[in-house]
């Protein structure tokens, strides 16, 4: 079981809710539980392979899950597990048509 | 629709001068009306966390993000969206905003020409995941900078 915060964006996903409890023992389970339970949250959350897309940032209490073990970072009760959006942009380079 | 109490208008519009030529970011925060209609009532500047070069990339560390929510459920308000600038750019977002939008949020872009402000839109992501511009109530820019 782990606490699930869902960020204010993606909140419409989820009717609104920011705070789930999910049954799970690792990140990723707590994941597949999610997607599973509201489907319009995949997209934003995991890209063609199933991954966690990289704009996207898991947090298991304080540290990001890249740190940790990814997806199989273990969770208990007393787990918040944090969605976070990176927020990132710019300006567009002159030369940007030829990707950057 | 969206627009802005006075302060948080004249606070954005400072940190986007004073930062030039970076970039700067923060967050909105605000009220939501039922017929979508939204009023930032405050910002929280941040810190642009971009490594390298800032004049053309903002990044905001997932602390501060994480920060940002935890303000508005402390003030009673929504966290509404994302401001940055565009030193010397017009305020379009680029392809790199878009890949990093996300869906419901506000972006607020100022233009920075030479210094001076010169022009502020806002943005949201639309369905297609393309974005689509948000009326802004009109900003005038010759009042003066609180």
């Amino acid at each position: 079981m782990a606490t699930v915060v869902i960020p204010t964006p993606l909140r419409k996903f989820t009717n609104q809710t920011a705070k789930l409890q999910i049954s799970a023992n690792t990140v990723g389970e707590v994941i597949d539980s999610l997607t599973r339970d509201f489907p319009d949250l995949k997209k934003h959350l995991l890209d063609e392979q199933g991954k966690v897309r990289s704009f996207v940032n898991i947090f298991a209490g304080d540290e990001d899950i890249r740190d940790l073990q990814q997806e199989k970072t273990v969770v208990d009760e007393a787990t918040i597990v944090s969605i976070v959006p990176a927020i990132a942009g710019g300006i567009q380079f002159k030369s940007s048509h030829h990707g950057n | 629709m969206i627009s802005f109490k006075s302060i948080p208008r004249s606070q954005l519009l400072e940190h986007a001068q004073r930062i030039f030529p970076d970039e700067c970011c923060g967050f909105l925060f605000g009220t939501e009306e039922s017929d979508g209609t939204r009023e930032v009532e405050k910002i929280l500047q941040v810190d642009n966390s971009k490594s390298g070069d800032k004049r053309r990339r903002f990044e905001i560390s997932p602390q501060n993000y994480l920060h940002a929510e935890k303000y508005a459920i402390e003030h009673d308000l929504l966290l509404l969206g994302i401001y940055h600038s565009h030193p010397g750019h017009p305020a379009i977002p680029s392809e790199h905003d878009r890949v990093a939008a996300q869906p419901y949020f506000s972006y607020i872009i100022v233009s920075v020409m030479l210094g001076k402000i010169n022009h502020i839109r806002s943005w949201r992501l639309g369905e297609d995941s393309r974005f689509e511009e948000e009326k802004l109530t009109p900003i005038h820019f010759h009042q003066s900078i609180e």
